[in-house]
């Protein structure tokens, strides 16, 4: 791995989409990234702009009025990229399982990398799942992400 | 050959470090800023991964005017950098760090993302606040060592500083703006402040977001060696004040919230005229002009 391989997994910035959760999670997420729990130490930011993100995090159940949203950003986003699916919602569409204006877990629009479970996931989960991702875009790198 | 190089060792030297000098900046402010929020904060050198894993990401480019003026930004910031090393002439110096902010707002206006066009806007209301100020920096400088060519400043018998405090304190509220700092961040703020997106860097992606970094480190070296250079007789002390003004900017970015652009420009208009012409009456009161 090259000097920008290192440096991806040293830098990765996050993209944080709500897709109709209950904000549960998003605290949650949240909360990793305050003085408690500090993920800026592994280079962690919460950019607000898709084309400088590096991993989707996706909470909440996807619907019929936002999958399309959740595309686009999905879409926006240059290689490589990871996706993390974060709480029951996010991964199978939890409690709104079967909900008429529900499509489900969020992996029925997007592929997903990383499931965090839990409802709310912790942040210590949440941090952990930061982790496996990198794993993930490490893997995706080496595959020939830096080609142009 | 060699003693006819000799001096401009010193300059080439200096330029060939600045990026690692504005790379090392940007990882202390952020140690400094995380260690204010009793936070561990990232290592030193994240500047750097960041920017590296920024070059090796897929380009996303929305139009070939903005990697040209992304790039035109670095280019001139460094130019203009490279101009303080040699001690050229202020006025020079100021048009080349106004062409590299107008590259950045062009970059801005560029593409058709409201975000960037309102980052864009913003960024030249942040010109619009600052340079008249840096002109009359100049013109201060002019009337007090008679040439705007900043060699001249060693031949001074006096630093600067103590000639012009007033302007030298104005040099360091632009350098609040320059670096994008909080209360005067309404254009684009660095990260982990979230407000229309990411203000006129919205559109910035890959490469092109690579090279505006490179820029905003090479604004940040020049700045501050603006600031030194108001102790022309003694760099060393120079440094560690201008040190202490980037410090400053670190604690005033923690503790206040961003200001309006009405604000902005109210606050550095009446803060800066007020410094700079009150220097000039008691510069002619004691008769040094």
């Amino acid at each position: 791995m090259g000097l920008i391989g290192q440096s991806r997994i040293k830098s990765p910035w996050v993209l944080h989409f709500d897709c109709g959760s209950c904000n549960g999670c998003d605290i949650e997420i949240l909360a990793a990234l305050t003085p408690k729990f500090d993920a800026e130490r592994f280079g962690i930011i919460n950019i607000g702009d898709p084309k400088q993100a590096d991993i989707l995090v996706v909470t909440g159940p996807m619907n019929l009025r936002n999958f399309r949203v959740l595309k686009t950003l999905y879409e926006q986003m240059p290689d490589p990229k990871a996706v993390m699916a974060v709480g029951s919602c996010g991964c199978t569409g939890g409690i709104f399982f079967n909900c008429p204006n529900v499509l489900g877990g969020i992996d029925k629009a997007i592929p997903v990398d990383v499931y965090v479970p839990g409802c709310a996931a912790r942040p210590e989960q949440i941090i952990d799942g930061f982790v496996l991702a990198l794993k993930k875009l490490a893997e995706k790198s080496s595959e020939g992400g830096t080609k142009k | 050959m060699l003693e006819a190089l000799a001096p401009y060792a010193l300059p080439i030297i200096f330029i060939i470090l600045s990026p690692v000098i504005g790379g090392l900046l940007m990882g202390v402010d952020r140690k400094i800023t995380a260690r204010m929020q009793s936070r561990i904060g990232p290592p030193l050198v994240q500047p750097f991964y960041d920017v590296m894993k920024l070059w090796g990401k897929k380009p996303f480019i929305t139009n070939i005017f903005q990697p040209i003026l992304a790039f035109g930004y670095m280019g001139f910031a460094f130019l203009a950098l490279a101009l303080v090393a040699f001690g050229m002439d202020m006025l020079i110096i100021l048009f080349t760090v106004a062409i590299a902010d107008i590259c950045l707002v062009g970059a801005g206006y560029s593409s058709k993302s409201p975000f960037s066009y309102f980052g864009a806007r913003r960024e030249l209301l942040v010109i619009i606040a600052y340079e008249p100020l840096l002109f009359l920096t100049a013109i201060c400088i002019y009337l007090v060592s008679g040439s705007f060519l900043l060699s001249q400043l060693f031949l001074l018998g006096l630093p600067l500083a103590m000639l012009l405090p007033g302007v030298y304190l104005t040099m360091a509220l632009v350098l609040l703006a320059e670096l994008k700092k909080s209360p005067y961040d309404v254009s684009a703020s660095a990260h982990a402040h979230q407000e229309l997106v990411r203000g006129v860097y919205t559109e910035f992606s890959g490469y092109s977001m690579a090279l505006v970094e490179l820029g905003h480190w090479g604004k940040a070296v020049l700045m501050l060696s603006f600031l030194a250079l108001f102790w022309a007789n003694n760099l060393v002390l120079g440094s560690a004040l201008a040190f202490v003004f980037f410090f400053a900017t670190i604690v005033i970015d923690n503790s206040y919230p961003r200001l309006t652009w009405q604000k902005m420009i109210r606050t550095f208009w009446i803060a800066g005229f007020a410094l700079i012409l009150l220097n000039l009456a008691g510069l002619i009161i004691i008769g040094v002009i």
